[in-house]
C-alpha cells in the first residue's frame, strides 16, 4: 500500500469540489477548455470490467485505462466554484459544489507563506444587512395623500458640488425687487443620484469598461437620465478624454496617481469638462488596504494609460505624503479645482471608518468653498484585489457612518452644503432602488455602486465565496480580465443593454417608493419615513422602532 | 383636517367675523380648538400701536412669573385688558385660569433703540417667558409684539367663541387683519402652542394640510435662528421659512415660493434667472415643502398672501368686496362674511402662484 503523505494537498482540502459523472460524460472537452483556472484536467483512471464472452456466464476480468475529467489538486489552480464547467457541459456531467470541510485557510498560507488574495468581496458577512432591517414605513394616507407614481412628475436629481450656505450667496437686490447674482458660485452639477463607480480600466476588462461607458452615454442621450460614471483610479483612454463623452465621466485621482499625467496632457484638447473630479483619500471597499492590480492584469494598454511597466500595481490605502486633513484640502482641492478653473466639482472619497466623521467635520467648515462632495465607501463592495484578511476582517459598514455624517451636518446646520454620497454593498441583494432610497432617507444625497454592475454583466461570483477571482486576471466571465480570449466572452452590447434596462427599472422603482410617502423630490434626510424592526438599529440610526 | 381663514379690511373688524368665516366650514374640522392672531389693532388697543402687547394664557403662578420677569427686565405696563369670560355649564373648552393682554413700554435704556434692537429684545423676552412658564404648563406666551394679539384655546370653536364673548361684535376689540384656524388635531398632542396661526417678529403663518418635509425642515431650521423652536405642529415650519427668507436673508416675498416649492429642474433651466433659482434650491433644499398644504401668511407691513404646495393638493379661495378681502379653505366661509361680493372674481390660486393683498387692499397674482 502506498504511504499516505498527509501533508500533500488533496481535493477535499479545497473550498470547492468537482462532482463528475463518467457515465454521462462524452469527453467533449468543453469544460476543460472553458475553465480559466485550469482547475480541471484530463486524467486516466484504471477501470476493472467483468465480462463474459461465452454463451453461458463465465465471468472474466479485464482492466482498461479510461480517460476522465478530474479536479486538480494544485494550490495555484484551486477551483473557484464559478460553475462555468456546468454551464458549458452539454450532458450535465460535471458541477462544482461547496466543500464545507475545506481546510483552505490553513493549507494555503502553510504552503505559500502568504495570505490568500481575491477580488473585493467580503465572504464572512452573509447575515441580514442593516438596510434590510429598515422599511419605508411612512405611507401617506388621507390627510397627506400619496402621489401617483405613473402620473406625477418627480425630481430625481442629486447635487455634486459645493453648495453655499444661503447667507453666503452673492445676491444683490435690483431696483425692481429681483435678486441678481454679482459673483461666481462654486460649480454644482445635478446628476442622477446613482453613480456607477469607481472601477478602473485595469480592474475591468476594456470591453467591460466600454460597456459601462456605452450604457452611460445611452442613458444620458436616449433615456434622459443624467447618469455619471466614475473612472476609478486607472486613468482614461486618451481618445475618451478628448471626446464629448468626457462630460459623463467623473475622473478619479487616487494615491497611485495613475493616468493623471495623461489627463493633464489631454487638457488642452478637451472639448468638454469632466463631470467631476473624485479624489480618493481612503479605500473603503478594500478596507484599509490599497487596491492591488496584479501584474497579470497589467496588459499593454493598461501600461500605456498608466505609464507603468508590467508589474503589480498597488494603490496605497491613502495618499502617502498627505499628513493632515488641512494639507490634503489645500494641496489637492486647490490644485484640482484650479486645473479646471473652478468649473468642475472636486469631491473627496474616504473609507467608512471610526474616524470618517472627524474628517467630515473638518471638511464641512471648508473655508475655501471647494469641497464638492463627500463620498463614503464601506465594506462589501469592490472588484480590485486585496488580501482575504482585509476583506473579511477589517472595514466598516457605511450605513451608520453616513448617518453620523448627516447628523453631524444637522448639528451644525450645514446639511446639504457638502453633498453626501455613500456606497459599500448597495444593491447587494439585487435591489438598488430600495437601498438607495433608504440611504437617502438617512441623509445621503446619492449613492454609488460598482459590484452590482458586475452582476448585471453576468458575474458568476457571490458573497458566499464563489469565484471572487477578479484579482487573477482569469475572470471566467470576461469582466475583470485583460486576456483577450476571456474578454471576448463578454458581449459589451448585451452588458450595456442590461445596465440601461436596470437603470430604467430602478428609476421607476425609486418613484414607486417616493410616491407613497408623498414626495416628488428625493427624500434626503427624511428619516421619518423609515422604520426598523431591529431596536438596536432603530436607536443607532435614530429612526422609529416598530414591532 | 384644519380649516383656515384670513380677513383683511380697510376698517376695523371684530373677531366675530373670523368666527363666522370659520364656522361655516365646520364640517371640515373636528372642533379640537380655535386660534387667531389679530394685527393692526383698533378699539382699546388703537392708542398703543407702537408698544408691544403680550398675549398670555396662564395659571396664577404663571402670571406672577411673567410679571416678575418683565418687571426685572425694566418693562413698564401701560395698558391691560382681561377679556370678560363667560363660563357656562356644558361649554367644550379647556380654559386656562387667566387670559391676559398687556401692553408694555420698553425699558428705559431702550427708549432710543432702533426697531431692530427693540425687536430682538421682544423676541428674547418672549422666549424667556415661554421657558420660564413651560414647566407644568404654567403658562403660554403666544406673542409679544407691537400691535398684535394672539388667542389660542383648546375646545370646540363655538364654545370658545361663547366663552370669550367673541360672537357679539363690539368696538373695543377689533383689528384690520385677522387670521384664524379651526383645528383638527391629527398628528400631535393637543397642546395650545400647536394651534395655528403662528407668529414671530411681525410674521404670521397658518396652514391647512400637512408638511411631509417636517423632519428635514425642522432639523434645518433648529440651527438657523433662536426663535425657531417648539415645532409643535408640522406647519410651524412654514412660518420659520417665511421669516428666514424674508427677514433673515432679506429676499423679496416672491422668492418664498421658490424656496418652499422650487420649480422642477426642467422648468428651472428655462428661466432667465436660473442661476439664482438654482442657487436657492441648492442652498435651501431643506426648507422645501412637499405638501399637501395651503399657506396663508402676513408680513410685518400687514401684507397678506396665500400660496400652496407644488401640486395644489389643498384648496384655498380668495374673495373680496370694496372694503374687505377674505381668504378661506372653502368658499362657503367667504359666502358667509361677504355674501354680496361678486363671486365671479373669486380667485382659486394655482400651484405656481402667490396671491398677495397689499395694505391698499390691492390683490395681485404673482406667477412663480
Ligand atoms: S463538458 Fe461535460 S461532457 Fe464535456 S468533457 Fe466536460 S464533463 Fe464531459
Ligand atoms: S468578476 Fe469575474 S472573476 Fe470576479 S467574481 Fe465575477 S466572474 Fe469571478
Amino acid at each position: 500500500m502506498e504511504t499516505i503523505k498527509i501533508n500533500d494537498l488533496a481535493c477535499n482540502d479545497l473550498p470547492w469540489k468537482i462532482s463528475y459523472d463518467p457515465n454521462r460524460c462524452t469527453l467533449c472537452g468543453s469544460c476543460i477548455a472553458a475553465c480559466t483556472f485550469d482547475a480541471i484536467g484530463p486524467k486516466m483512471e484504471r477501470r476493472r470490467m467483468i465480462f463474459t464472452d461465452s454463451e453461458t456466464p463465465e465471468p472474466k476480468t479485464r482492466f482498461s485505462a479510461q480517460p476522465i475529467i478530474a479536479q486538480r489538486n494544485v494550490i495555484k489552480n484551486f477551483c473557484r466554484g464559478c460553475g462555468v464547467c456546468e454551464r458549458v457541459c452539454p450532458n450535465s456531467a460535471i458541477s462544482a459544489s461547496r466543500n464545507p470541510d475545506s481546510r483552505f485557510n490553513v493549507v494555503y498560507p502553510a504552503a505559500t507563506g502568504s495570505g490568500p488574495k481575491r477580488g473585493g468581496r467580503n465572504n464572512l458577512e452573509v447575515k441580514e444587512r442593516t438596510l434590510d432591517t429598515l422599511r419605508v414605513g411612512r405611507i401617506s394616507q388621507m390627510t397627506d395623500p400619496s402621489l401617483d407614481a405613473q402620473r406625477h412628475t418627480f425630481d430625481c436629481l442629486a447635487p455634486l458640488g459645493r453648495v453655499l450656505p444661503s447667507k453666503a450667496l452673492p445676491f444683490q437686490q435690483s431696483a425692481e425687487g429681483k435678486l441678481i447674482q454679482d459673483s461666481q458660485t462654486p460649480p454644482v452639477h445635478w446628476i442622477y443620484p446613482v453613480i456607477i463607480g469607481d472601477m478602473s480600466i485595469g480592474a475591468l476588462s476594456w470591453r467591460m469598461w466600454e460597456a459601462i461607458a456605452m450604457a452611460v452615454a445611452y442613458l444620458n442621450e436616449e433615456c434622459g437620465l443624467p447618469v455619471r460614471m466614475c473612472s476609478g483610479e486607472g486613468g482614461m483612454p486618451v481618445r475618451l478624454l478628448k471626446s464629448k463623452y468626457l462630460k459623463y465621466m467623473i475622473l478619479q485621482i487616487a494615491s497611485g496617481h495613475f493616468g493623471w499625467n495623461r489627463i493633464i496632457q489631454a487638457m488642452p484638447d478637451m472639448v468638454e469638462d469632466p463631470a467631476g473630479v473624485l479624489i480618493k483619500i481612503g479605500q473603503g471597499a478594500k478596507p484599509g488596504d490599497g487596491g492591488l492590480l496584479m501584474a497579470a492584469k497589467v496588459a499593454e494598454h493598461i501600461q500605456a494609460i498608466r505609464g507603468v511597466p508590467r508589474t503589480d500595481l498597488l494603490s496605497p490605502p491613502n495618499h502617502q505624503g498627505l499628513y493632515s486633513i488641512e494639507e490634503s484640502v489645500q494641496k489637492m482641492f486647490l490644485s484640482f479645482n484650479a486645473a479646471f478653473k473652478f468649473r468642475v466639482p472636486v469631491a473627496i472619497k474616504v473609507a467608512a471608518s471610526a474616524t470618517s466623521v472627524s474628517v467630515f467635520n473638518n471638511l464641512v467648515r471648508d473655508p475655501y468653498n471647494i469641497v464638492g462632495g463627500f463620498f463614503l465607501d464601506g465594506i462589501d463592495g469592490g472588484t480590485g484585489a486585496a488580501h482575504d484578511i482585509s476583506l473579511d476582517h477589517s472595514g466598516h459598514p457605511s450605513v451608520s457612518k453616513l448617518r453620523d455624517c448627516y447628523l453631524a451636518a444637522v448639528a451644525q446646520g450645514r446639511q446639504g452644503q457638502i453633498p453626501l454620497w455613500a456606497a459599500g454593498g448597495l444593491g447587494k441583494n439585487g435591489n438598488l432602488a430600495a437601498d438607495a432610497f433608504k440611504m437617502m432617507c438617512l441623509g445621503a444625497n446619492g449613492v454609488f455602486t460598482g459590484k452590482l454592475i458586475l452582476q448585471l454583466a453576468g458575474c458568476l461570483g457571490n458573497d458566499l465565496g464563489r469565484c471572487n477571482a477578479c484579482n487573477t486576471g482569469l475572470c471566467p466571465a470576461g469582466i475583470t480580465t485583460q486576456e483577450p480570449v476571456l474578454a471576448k466572452r463578454l458581449d459589451p452590447e448585451r452588458v450595456a443593454e442590461n445596465i440601461v434596462n436596470y437603470f430604467l427599472g430602478m428609476d421607476m422603482e425609486l418613484r414607486k417608493l417616493m410616491a407613497p410617502i408623498g414626495n416628488s423630490a428625493l427624500p434626503i434626510g427624511r428619516s421619518d419615513c423609515l422604520i426598523s424592526t431591529d431596536k438596536a438599529v432603530a436607536d443607532r440610526l435614530q429612526v422609529q422602532y416598530v414591532c | 383636517m384644519c380649516r383656515i381663514g384670513a380677513l383683511k379690511s380697510r376698517h376695523y373688524m371684530h373677531p366675530s367675523k373670523a368666527l363666522l368665516l370659520m364656522q361655516s366650514q365646520q364640517k371640515g374640522h373636528d372642533n379640537s380648538g380655535f386660534a387667531m392672531v389679530m394685527q393692526d389693532l383698533g378699539g382699546i388697543f388703537e392708542d398703543y400701536k407702537h408698544l408691544p402687547t403680550l398675549s398670555l394664557a396662564c395659571t396664577d403662578e404663571g402670571l406672577k412669573i411673567a410679571e416678575d420677569l418683565l418687571h426685572a427686565k425694566g418693562f413698564r405696563r401701560v395698558h391691560q385688558w382681561v377679556p370678560e369670560t363667560n363660563p357656562q355649564p356644558g361649554l367644550d373648552i379647556e380654559a386656562m385660569p387667566n387670559y391676559v393682554f398687556e401692553t408694555f413700554d420698553y425699558p428705559k435704556e431702550y427708549q432710543d433703540a432702533s426697531d431692530k434692537e427693540k425687536g430682538e429684545l421682544l423676541t428674547d423676552t418672549r422666549l424667556e417667558l415661554r421657558a420660564a412658564m413651560e414647566e407644568d404648563e404654567k403658562g403660554f406666551a403666544y406673542s409679544f409684539w407691537p400691535d398684535v394679539i394672539t388667542l389660542k384655546e383648546i375646545g370646540d370653536p363655538r364654545a370658545i367663541g361663547t366663552y370669550f364673548n367673541l360672537w357679539e361684535p363690539n368696538e373695543d376689540f377689533t383689528a384690520k387683519v385677522i387670521t384664524a384656524q379651526c383645528r383638527q388635531n391629527t398628528n400631535y398632542a393637543i397642546v395650545r402652542y400647536a394651534a395655528h396661526p403662528f407668529f414671530l417678529q411681525g410674521y404670521t403663518a397658518l396652514a391647512n394640510g400637512e408638511n411631509t418635509f417636517y423632519q428635514k425642515n425642522k432639523e434645518f431650521q433648529s440651527s438657523l435662528h433662536r426663535g425657531y423652536i417648539g415645532f409643535e405642529s408640522d406647519s410651524q415650519c412654514f412660518l420659520y421659512s417665511l421669516h428666514y427668507v424674508h427677514k433673515e436673508l432679506g429676499w423679496p416675498l416672491p422668492y418664498y415660493k421658490h424656496v418652499v416649492t422650487p420649480l422642477p429642474f426642467e422648468d428651472l433651466v428655462k428661466r432667465e434667472d436660473k442661476a439664482q433659482l438654482l442657487a436657492m434650491r441648492q442652498s435651501l433644499a431643506h426648507l422645501e415643502i412637499n405638501g399637501p398644504n395651503t399657506i396663508i401668511g402676513v408680513l410685518p407691513d400687514n401684507t397678506m398672501f396665500t400660496c400652496c404646495d407644488a401640486k395644489k393638493l389643498r384648496p384655498v379661495v380668495v374673495g373680496r368686496d370694496e372694503d374687505t378681502v377674505a381668504i378661506s379653505s372653502e368658499v362657503c366661509g367667504i359666502n358667509e362674511v361677504l355674501p354680496d361680493r361678486n363671486w365671479e372674481v373669486d380667485i382659486y390660486p394655482n400651484e405656481r402662484e402667490i396671491v398677495v393683498i397689499d395694505d391698499n387692499l390691492e390683490v395681485k397674482r404673482w406667477k412663480q
